[in-house]
């Protein structure tokens, strides 16, 4: 019996009058844990009833503890008929089982009900004793910190960064059970909540077990998504990057906890099938082994694979190792064998980190990505889901082998999403090729020498750009130069990537939002010839769109994309694909050319006239744009460059041979030279299309900048007001005739329409940057488009913003970037100085929520539940994972919840955009309940995963499934954290805005 | 293509003052997207029409969510669904709460009751408020009435504790409700020249003197004392007024009281002559008003009377503003050199107020 769950109704207020005839309410509360059900007393007659019940006492395996929620049930007492609900609440009490987080959760709830929404508010008391339990054959993974963040969180330090995790399981969808019939839409609500709740807790209970197989003690960057596959069933699925991290702010104990994993490390390999007990990834058998067991004649697959600038050529295999030719000295070819040894090992070198400490990342490839289209069937046996793991394993797998043609080793920036569309399912994974530094991979005892000879060794900022691939041997036609930066090595002219600019490259000028759109309309087909239509066009949806995004990079005068996030969407008619990314100039890469557009019927005049026309305008939006982005790199004569590679005579030849071949899509020439112009043939009306496309991309009004990775280059003096926003639109197109390009046309005109409205919205917070601007797609109907956009908007200084720092020195000094370096480096003192106060006895009384098993002092004080009168705490949400302007001295657990709101009287609650309106509303403050119970202020890497949205106006209905999550934090500004380094603790806790806990 | 749905949602709730000012002012969105157009916003956001009605329906959809929250304004300071930072929040319910002076004129002084409510039309379209923004105005005005009629204790600290209203906003409304009250009469034509503010100021005087409150101390048997405090006039002192007869009644105290009156200001006064002639008639009208407060027919015109019997002779007189200031002063002070009159203390609660009202309502 290793933990005690306990349990304390205080009070509510704010209760719905649930008896007419008094206006009044007969209020008592349900307490269930697992199979154990308390109940407190009735509070007669009130809406603001005082119950301050006793403690409710749940004794639990840890394994319970991790996997079900705690569930609250407010109802109103009736004499004669049967208890009315007034609502629930889940709490998940995950964030008490580990030591450094929360020790108590403590606070106003939001009363949820699935149909009415919010409905009052309660007080609960939730604590947790866990008793040491020696079983090493334990289920449970108490102790792994989880982490949204998809860098090393801040005030911790990363020991080892051990690698991929994942998991999934499956269940019946209760909404697709044959009792859903019989049963009301709440109850059936309230079950699918349920079990998802139960089945998250327990994905993330396995994947802790995995972690502590690795010797790993958190999961970063985990990525938790459910697949509503319907009739077929309910996948939660997730991701993530086990590491050993360390908290910075206990300088003490920093060595041996460095230390000591590792030596245990070495002992055992990692390529062991990390986790023998669960049947639950794919074969962890070596690659030559590996079988792909799902049956052949229900399954489809196709994969479409890019990466960089590869379009369509079938990766070569076998290209990894032996590029140290020219690039590098011999402690360069050191380390890549070790760090190749260290990874090849791995069945899924992959990292769904986006940033990472300074010097982890060598090289930079591209992207990969690959896809698959399949047949969904029902799961028949929930206990083993083999089909899902096969599908996942089978694509993880072609990622690899790509990230191996371009010469890398690994994977960085990796995420995996799904699209479903009746029983059609596309899976996507997709992530950048890396070459890493092995100095986080591996065991510490090589550490000190090596960080040695790093520093002497590879400190270039351009380090990153350089080609990891063998020059004569390349995977696909690109062109390279030499680095402009370095002039020793060579780099690609333009680099795509999933992951966020790395904060100690040079970039010219600020970056922009790209965004590629395109919609292909397709025949409604049944079944396997509905598959495979998919997957023919798949290929030709990746190509365009890396066409589109190519041609507005080249628009913009930029050479690189970050954060690089390429969505299809298939719906019953059509496919979407939606791919956003940040450009920027790196200064590395050469400056790219310009576009040039070529005719097909050379002796037309006023074709001629029109052809010249739109390529003036071409060169003045290039130009124009430029300007706007400050992007102007110094001049560099030919001469010192001295790039053997582009020949004027290639140029050309290649030119002609295409412009003979294409007829359908405009061509891109992939192997021009610097001063070399991108062309674009219009020969019919699809190019003309596009070029009028790319001429129609409105750049923000001025002051407004966006991006979709967390900083915006360029901008460094963020300042603390910031406003994150959900924004959903759904259009009815109109179902006559639809073509292609009247598709595309509204598809475009729903997103530029969404951004302009935004920066309208948002006006008053100019100069501002929207920041991880992130559009989701998806096609809930025949008809219907629904676009959402979760985004922040941060304020900064203009004055400073101005200069345009262009030095890795300045940069790496900005605080807003808060980048890896300040954590490995800044927190240091900071942390350290706001918590060298932690054995100092606190004033007030100490309750000592825990019996510590490790006994490392850790007791908090927790300060007196807000009163009554106190106006609600501020908690602040975001997507990135810092927050402007303040110190995050601490992680109180991860946040991921998951609601559904239906309606039947959805004409009375303002139509679908004031129900959808309301839900969103009260999931934000669902989320801030539950983190200001934990004591904190903030939501850190907050995303929404689903939003999944059904209408039925004519029965005047409707449903909304919502899915969030992200970190909790505390958070301390910067200017308040001089005053707590100097004097007590206690000051922590005033100036973070809510009555959340202090460490003593 | 048509627009589904179309929403935004903040962390921090975006509040828009000036489409909040248009919706309080009752406009539909589609006469607010055009009041906005011809406010030059699209020239200076470079925005499109579109963008500005998607804008205003979202800020519209959020208004009518917190409209049941600025009912009830500490619910809006504890509720959860939506975050606002506290000036903001005073901000909405400052603006809900407030009122059209033209609007506030034609209510005042009426019972806050169903049938007012159907006049609301007419009201709307004499005075060119929308008849929403009508609604939302007598609403408030009921809403506040209801709550702060059955409590006890200071008018104005009830409605600022209840309504979080800024001090002048919750003095007003006292004044609103003290009038709707005691249905003191504001609409007759000849009262048509007075504004909200000089009614406010005069309720002001009278909450603090004349009610059971500004006696300043517990009713000696509390719990036969269902009365309000501050919203009631003190009935006892009413009755105590028919006292003060006297200085009409009794010949020799009247010409007492004029030649007292005449010798202090004599030289001083402008319109001395015409102050001379009137005396008596100015006398009787002061202390008769009083000596009828005891009938609630009277009370309800106690402001007719004052304009009749006071303000509207001395204006035909042409007396400047200066000289009623002197003649009123002497006039009650010099009642202190009667030594007939017993009623010294009752005179100086009836005529402090009275005169500070007076004088108020003394202009054009």
């Amino acid at each position: 019996m290793p933990g005690k769950l306990k349990v304390k109704i205080v009070a509510g207020r704010h209760l719905p009058v649930m008896d007419r005839a008094s206006d009044l309410t007969d209020a008592f509360v349900e307490v269930k844990f697992g199979n154990t059900t308390f109940k407190t007393d009735v509070y007669l007659k009130s809406l603001n009833p005082q119950w301050n019940s006793e403690w409710f006492k749940f004794e639990v395996d840890d394994e319970d503890l991790q996997d079900e929620p705690l569930q609250i049930t407010v109802l109103d007492h009736d004499t004669y008929s049967a208890n009315d609900a007034i609502g629930k609440v889940y709490i998940d009490i995950d964030p008490l089982l580990y030591s450094e987080a929360a020790t108590v959760i403590s606070g106003w709830f939001p009363i949820y009900d699935t149909i009415h929404g919010i409905r009052g508010e309660i007080n609960v008391v939730v604590k947790v004793d866990l008793f040491n339990d020696l079983n090493r054959f334990r289920q449970s993974s108490c102790g792994v910190k989880f982490f949204c963040t998809t860098s090393i969180p801040k005030c911790y330090r990363a020991v080892i960064i051990h690698g991929f995790v994942e998991e999934l399981v499956v269940n019946e969808d209760p909404e697709y059970q044959w009792i859903d019939r019989i049963r009301t839409p709440r109850a059936s609500n309230e079950a699918r909540q349920r079990l998802i709740s139960l089945m998250s807790g327990e994905l993330q209970r396995k994947i802790g077990l995995k972690v502590l197989e690795m010797r790993g003690n958190a999961v970063v960057g985990y990525l938790q998504c459910f697949d509503l596959e319907g009739e077929s069933g309910l996948v939660v699925r997730a991701i993530g990057t086990a590491c050993t991290l360390d908290k910075l702010s206990s300088p003490a104990a920093f060595l041996p906890a460095c230390n000591s994993p590792s030596k245990e490390m070495k002992e055992i390999p990692f390529n062991e099938d990390p986790n023998p007990n669960t049947h639950s990834s794919g074969p962890s058998t070596p690659l030559k082994n590996q079988t792909y067991s799902f049956s052949p004649s229900k399954s489809y697959s196709r994969q479409s694979s890019s990466s960089d600038t590869d379009l369509s050529l079938t990766p070569k295999t076998g290209m990894g190792s032996g590029s140290a030719g020219k690039e590098g000295g011999p402690f360069k070819a050191l380390l890549r064998q070790q760090t190749q040894s260290a990874l090849e090992q791995r069945e899924f070198p992959f990292f769904t980190l986006t940033a990472f400490p300074p010097g982890f990342l060598v090289h930079v490839g591209g992207v990969v990505s690959a896809r698959s289209v399949k047949l969904l069937d029902r799961i028949h046996n929930p206990d083993e889901p083999e089909t899902r793991d096969a599908w996942w394993a089978e694509i993880r797998q072609e990622i690899k082998s790509h990230a191996k043609a371009l010469g890398c080793h690994a994977v960085v920036g990796y995420s995996e999403s799904t699209s479903i569309c009746e029983e059609v399912c596309i899976l996507s994974a997709s992530g950048t090729a890396a070459v890493l530094n092995p100095r986080f991979l591996q065991d510490g005892t090589v550490e000190g020498c090596l960080e040695q000879r790093l520093e002497e060794n590879l400190p270039t900022r351009c380090g990153f750009c350089h080609i990891p691939y063998d020059e004569l041997n390349m995977p696909f036609p690109a062109h390279l130069t030499y680095c402009y930066n370095c002039r020793k090595q060579k780099v690609p002219d333009v680099l795509f990537t999933t992951i966020d600019l790395p904060t100690d490259a040079t970039v010219i000028g600020k970056g922009c939002l790209i965004q590629a759109r395109l919609c292909r309309l397709k025949k409604k087909a049944q079944a396997e010839a509905n598959a495979t239509a998919i997957s023919n066009l798949l290929p030709f949806m990746e190509y365009e769109v890396h066409t589109q995004l190519m041609n507005k990079l080249k628009l913009k005068g930029m050479n690189a994309l970050f954060g690089l996030r390429i969505q299809i969407t298939v719906g019953e008619n059509m496919l979407m694909g939606l791919a956003s990314a940040t450009g920027v100039y790196l200064a590395a890469l050469p400056t790219p050319g310009g576009i040039q557009i070529a005719g097909k019927t050379p002796n037309d005049g006023s074709y001629e006239q029109h052809i010249s026309h739109m390529q003036k305008k071409i060169n003045d939006t290039i130009a124009k744009n430029k300007e706007l982005y400050e992007i102007s790199p110094p001049e560099i004569s030919e001469e010192i460059i001295g790039s053997p590679i582009p020949e004027p005579r290639q140029r050309s030849r290649l030119l002609r041979s295409q412009s003979e071949s294409s007829d359908e899509v405009t061509e891109l020439d992939l192997s021009h030279g610097k001063k070399d112009a991108f062309v674009l043939e219009i020969d019919d009306t699809d190019a003309m299309e596009d070029v009028h496309s790319l001429l129609t991309d409105v750049p923000p009004p001025s002051g407004f900048y966006s991006c979709n990775t967390e900083i915006m280059p360029g901008i460094n003096n963020w300042t603390s007001e910031i406003q994150m926003f959900t924004s959903v639109r759904v259009i009815r197109l109109s179902s006559l005739n639809l073509t292609n390009q009247a598709l595309n046309k509204n598809f475009n005109d729903l997103c530029e329409n969404l951004l302009k409205s935004l920066y309208f919205k948002l006006r008053s917070m100019i100069p501002c940057c929207l920041c991880h601007v992130n559009f989701t797609v998806s096609l809930p109907e025949d008809e219907l488009i629904q676009v959402t956009v979760t985004a922040v908007a941060i304020t900064f200084d203009k004055n400073q913003a101005l200069q345009t720092t262009k030095t890795h020195v300045e940069k790496s000094l900005q605080r807003a970037s808060t980048d890896n370096e300040e954590l490995l480096q800044f927190p240091l003192e900071l942390c350290s100085d706001s918590l060298s106060s932690h054995p100092l006895p606190p004033a007030k009384a100490v309750t000592v929520e825990k019996a510590s098993p490790v006994g490392d002092g850790n007791f908090r004080n927790r300060s007196a539940p807000p009163c009554a009168n106190s106006t609600v705490g501020v908690v602040k949400m975001t997507p990135l994972s810092f927050i402007p302007g303040a110190k995050i001295t601490k992680y109180l657990g991860i946040i991921n919840m998951f609601f559904i709101r239906e309606t039947t009287s959805l004409r009375e609650e303002g139509g679908v955009s004031g129900f959808l309106h309301a839900f969103i509303a009260e999931v934000f403050a669902m989320v801030r309940a539950h983190v200001a119970a934990l004591g904190g202020n903030a939501v850190v890497s907050y995303i929404m995963k689903q939003c999944v949205f059904m209408e039925n106006p004519n029965k005047n209905q409707a449903q909304c499934l919502i899915n969030v999550s992200g970190d909790a934090v505390v958070f301390v500004r910067e200017s308040d954290l001089e005053v707590v380094s100097t004097q007590q603790p206690t000051a922590n806790c005033q100036s973070s805005c809510t009555e959340g806990e202090v460490t003593t | 293509m048509t627009s589904e749905l179309d929403i935004f949602v903040g962390n921090t709730t975006l509040i828009d003052e000036d489409v909040y000012r248009l919706w309080l002012d009752g406009y539909s969105v589609t006469d607010a997207v055009a009041l906005r157009v011809r406010s030059g916003i699209l020239e200076q956001t470079g925005a499109t029409a579109a963008v500005l009605q998607s804008d205003t329906m979202d800020h519209y959809r959020t208004f009518h969510m917190l409209e049941r929250l600025l009912h009830a304004p500490p619910k809006l300071l504890h509720q959860l669904i939506f975050q606002i930072p506290p000036s903001r929040q005073a901000l909405l319910i400052e603006r809900y709460y407030a009122f059209d002076e033209a609007f506030v004129r034609e209510v005042l002084g009426k019972k806050l009751s169903k049938g007012t409510k159907k006049d609301l039309d007419d009201i709307s379209t004499k005075t060119g408020i929308t008849l929403k923004s009508c609604r939302r105005q007598f609403d408030n005005f009921k809403r506040v009435f209801k709550v702060v009629e059955e409590m006890r204790g200071s008018l104005v600290d009830n409605i600022q504790q209840h309504f979080l209203l800024s001090d002048r906003l919750a003095r007003d409304y006292a004044a609103i409700v003290f009038f709707a009250n005691n249905r003191f009469e504001t609409g007759k034509k000849k009262l048509q020249y007075l504004s909200f503010g000089d009614f406010a100021f005069c309720a002001e005087l009278m909450i603090q003197n004349w009610t059971l409150g500004a006696v300043g101390e517990a009713p000696t048997v509390p719990d036969s004392q269902m009365d309000d405090m501050d919203m009631d006039l003190d009935k006892e002192f009413l009755q105590d007024l028919k006292e003060l007869k006297v200085l009409v009644a009794d010949k020799d105290l009247l010409d007492l009281h004029k030649s007292l009156v005449c010798t202090a200001l004599r030289g001083k006064l402008g319109v001395f002559s015409e102050m001379e002639a009137n005396f008596k008639n100015l006398s009787r009208g002061l202390v008769n008003v009083a000596a009828k407060l005891t009938h609630n027919k009277d009370v309800r015109d106690l402001f007719v009377d004052l304009v009749e019997k006071f303000v509207e002779p001395c204006r035909s007189d042409h007396w400047p503003l200066s000289d009623v200031r002197f003649f009123l002063n002497q006039y009650s002070a010099s009642v202190h050199s009667l030594d007939g009159f017993r009623h010294q203390t009752l005179w100086d609660r009836y005529m402090g107020t009275l005169r500070g009202c007076l004088l108020r309502l003394y202009h054009d």
